[in-house]
């Protein structure tokens, strides 16, 4: 079979077909992966504007814009929204532009599938998303879904599980995907130890999607025949068990927040040392790091529930696996550390962006710790410090290290460089109103102040203020996010092929932006 | 790794974006239907015949492909690693349910029982409640019930099963060794003893409900029995749909010996369904 491309290709072109159609029909990774970023970015400000309505309402305390009803709703949809909506697919928009150019292949494996696997979300999120004007409002027991407060929701519930399944079904597809243009598309001499850092993070990532969506699928699945068909697995009264749900569903739920970091862990690692001007230190570390934390993902799943009464043997063995983790994520800041020891570093909005994803994530991972101690959950459990310790890791984490990643690769996808001042404000900006949100939850939460309730006592009243000013700034701030790109797209002045000095890999070797195909003739690694 | 020096890139297709829009009539459908609403069931049937209408186009374009021999040896392994990974995620979606089972078998109902720990969770919510598996639990929800027993359909499904696994490994060698007659006559039996469980699945479920009285309400033993067979007797019959499937193309020709993925997927598939039903026999009807 080694007929050339054009020979096999049935339509003969090499570039888009023109019109709507291309991007309904494309099995073009750069296409899907281009509609992906949108879509992420559409859902971050759909998401954002909910996160806003709940933060107007915390501004004071009592009861001011919303009903609670529909503030459920509103942290119930914000997290679904930016998790399945936001997160989840700027990884996939990532992994879809840069696999193929960094490991020298055409497209991904699979182009049929990832069209597939984009077109379900549009579709998924507006059912979902259209639960919030039915007479019953949209989902509103939390985004875990329990049960019993989830099967008393009204008629957003099949909805809302339906629209589930088939954002399981998207991923479970990309993630096939991943593995397979991984495992089958390397260019020759490319090892699995000569990969990028990016693409070892997203191996593994999509190892604990195909692992883990399953089970949320079969979770809601059974709240679905609980409601519908009469089936008692989380009703005591039929010898089935509420916390029953809460196990399988953290189960999933657990691999599901390294499937939100694991990839950010692999754009900081190829972000720090391209502007380090060094190699990643310790890259056998990384990847093993990486691996271990994706395995002890899966026997952690109860610190999630700490307060739910679970025999102390549990409590204990899921502390001290929680804890475990702190050993593989402390080997990766302290390999990020050591690559900018002594290098010369200069400190462009990627690099600003993956510094500040070091520190603050940093954070975020020692307040993980703290919730780790069964004791000191018993206290922390429910309270706003829980929502301060998943922002830092998800905001100044994940999305910090989704923005780095547009910014670094951006003059590649275009061909055209961003404007470096407007970027550093952007990332200031960013950055204060991030903190000026989510660092004082900390302190009201240690104080007990609640989550998930739009009213609270008087004494935490002005930490709250401070916080809903930081979240309007940061909602504000993403404008001038959005002002950049299209300021990018429209320049016509064109960026080098290999944008930065100290980057390396296959995807610089080729033009900005690259060809349609990618590579059509395999690179050779040595 | 690609010796050739050359990529296989699919051209544009239509067939996902349809295949998309079938699954959200579909869903529509089926949510409305499940509120209640008269219109649901409709809805929900179009959307059905149109994704059954789709699934024919896509495959019907992917088997020609293949037939027109457009897809190299690369494309032959991203489809193995696709399958491989797929039949995976279906091994995680089973998973969830034998780890209710389990749950609620191992832990949940001896704490209802006052077990451990949990003896003021017995005092206090049903004193009179001994855990004893199988259980409808405290309230005997939808009242007393006689097991399915082992030994009976079950056993002679196994059977049919593990036969079923070894008659496709004979096709498979029939279509290796270029034996038509052989592959066909294979193949030909293992869709029959699919279809021959599917059948006596369907009885059994019958005979559950109306000589038994042990249906889907009765409590976590009817919940995690027909959530665990009912998936799989739903895996078996789309297994037997694409063993037939592959049986028509084998009928009109289709396959080499030295190249036959689409056989060997589904190949595989059946072993799977072959793997999980054991895990039924044992956890489920047997212990």
């Amino acid at each position: 079979m080694s007929t050339d491309i054009e020979k096999l290709h049935d339509d003969h072109d090499h570039g888009p077909s023109s019109g709507i159609m291309r991007w309904i029909t494309t099995t073009n990774h750069k296409d899907i992966g281009t509609m992906y970023l949108w879509f992420s970015l559409i859902m971050f400000f759909i998401g954002g504007l909910m996160a806003l309505v709940i933060r107007a309402e915390l501004f004071q305390p009592g009861l001011q814009l919303v009903v609670p009803g529909f503030f459920n709703q509103m942290t119930t949809m914000h997290a679904l929204v930016m998790i399945f909506g936001a997160v989840m697919p700027a990884f996939v928009g990532l992994a879809n532009w840069q696999l193929p150019i960094m490991i020298g292949a055409p497209d991904m494996a699979l182009p049929r599938l990832n069209n597939w696997s984009f077109w379900i979300l549009p579709f998924a999120f507006t059912m979902m998303l259209s639960t919030l004007f039915m007479e019953s409002g949209g989902p509103a027991a939390g985004w875990t879904l329990y049960p019993p407060l989830s099967l008393q929701g009204g008629d957003s519930f099949p909805f809302t599980i339906l629209a589930i399944h088939m954002l399981g079904v998207s991923s479970i597809l990309g993630a096939i995907n991943v593995i397979a243009t991984i495992l089958n598309m390397r260019a020759p001499g490319m090892t699995l130890m000569k990969m990028p850092i990016f693409v070892w993070t997203w191996l593994i990532t999509a190892f604990l999607l195909i692992a883990s969506m399953p089970v949320l699928a079969g979770a809601v699945t059974m709240l679905l025949t609980d409601k519908f068909f009469g089936t008692m697995f989380f009703t005591a009264s039929g010898g089935g068990d509420p916390v029953m749900f809460q196990h399988i569903f953290w189960f999933f739920g657990h691999p599901e927040v390294y499937i939100l970091i694991l990839p950010a862990f692999g754009i900081v690692s190829t972000i720090i040392p391209a502007f380090s001007r060094k190699r990643l230190f310790g890259y056998d570390s990384m990847v093993y790091a990486t691996a271990s934390i994706a395995l002890l993902s899966f026997i952690v799943w109860a610190h999630h529930m700490f307060t739910v009464g679970m025999p102390l043997a549990g409590e204990i063995f899921f502390m001290f696996t929680t804890m475990l983790i702190a050993i593989p994520t402390g080997v990766k800041v302290f390999n990020w550390v050591a690559t900018m020891w002594r290098g010369s570093m200069t400190f462009e909005t990627p690099m600003l962006f993956a510094i500040a994803f070091i520190v603050l994530f940093t954070i975020g991972g020692f307040s993980g710790l703290m919730l780790a101690m069964v004791p000191a959950d018993f206290q922390y459990h429910d309270t706003y410090f829980v929502v301060a310790h998943f922002h830092y890791v998800l905001v100044p984490g994940a999305v910090f290290a989704i923005m780095a990643a547009v910014y670094y690769w951006l003059p590649k996808w275009t061909g055209k460089m961003y404007n470096e001042g407007l970027g550093k404000l952007h990332f200031w900006l960013t950055t204060i109103f991030v903190n000026l949100t989510f660092f004082p939850m900390h302190f009201v939460g240690l104080a007990g102040m609640p989550r998930r309730i739009p009213d609270y006592a008087v004494q935490f009243a002005d930490f709250n203020a401070i916080a809903s000013v930081g979240a309007f700034g940061f909602g504000l701030s993403q404008l001038l996010f959005v002002y950049i790109l299209f300021n990018t797209l429209k320049k016509d002045v064109t960026a080098e092929d290999k944008v930065w000095e100290g980057a390396e890999g296959l995807e610089w070797t080729l033009s900005s932006p690259p060809p349609y195909h990618s590579f059509e003739k395999a690179p050779t690694v040595d | 790794m690609s010796e050739s020096n050359s990529y296989y890139v699919p051209h544009a297709s239509s067939w996902p974006f349809l295949a998309t829009v079938s699954v959200v009539v579909l869903f529509i459908g089926a949510a409305n239907y499940m509120n209640g609403y008269a219109s649901g069931s409709t809805v929900m049937l179009m959307g059905l015949a149109f994704l059954l209408i789709v699934s024919y186009g896509w495959f019907s374009a992917v088997i020609q492909e293949s037939e027109a021999g457009i897809y190299n040896a690369q494309v032959d392994i991203s489809f193995r690693w696709g399958m491989v990974w797929f039949i995976f995620s279906e091994v995680m979606f089973f998973a969830a349910f034998f780890g209710a089972l389990y749950y609620a078998r191992e832990l949940s109902l001896p704490w209802l029982g006052g077990e451990g720990s949990k003896v003021s969770t017995n005092l206090f919510l049903w004193p009179q409640f001994e855990s004893v598996w199988p259980s409808n639990g405290p309230t005997n929800a939808n009242g007393e019930f006689t097991l399915v027993k082992a030994g009976g359909i079950p056993a002679i499904n196994t059977m049919l099963l593990l036969t079923s696994g070894l008659t496709v490994t004979w096709a498979h060698h029939g279509l290796k060794e270029q034996n038509r007659k052989k592959l066909i006559y294979g193949l030909a039996t293992t869709v029959l003893l699919g279809f021959i469980f599917v059948g006596f699945q369907a009885y059994e479920y019958m005979h559950a409900y109306s000589d038994l009285n042990l249906k889907m309400t009765s409590g976590i033993y009817g919940s995690t029995f027909y959530m665990l067979t009912g998936f799989h007797g739903f895996h078996v019959t789309l297994g037997a749909i694409m063993l037939s499937v592959i049986l028509f193309r084998c009928m009109k020709g289709h396959f080499a010996g030295d190249n036959h993925f689409g056989f060997e997927a589904v190949a595989w598939y059946w072993h799977f369904v072959d793997v999980v039903w054991l895990g039924l026999f044992i956890f489920v009807y047997w212990l």
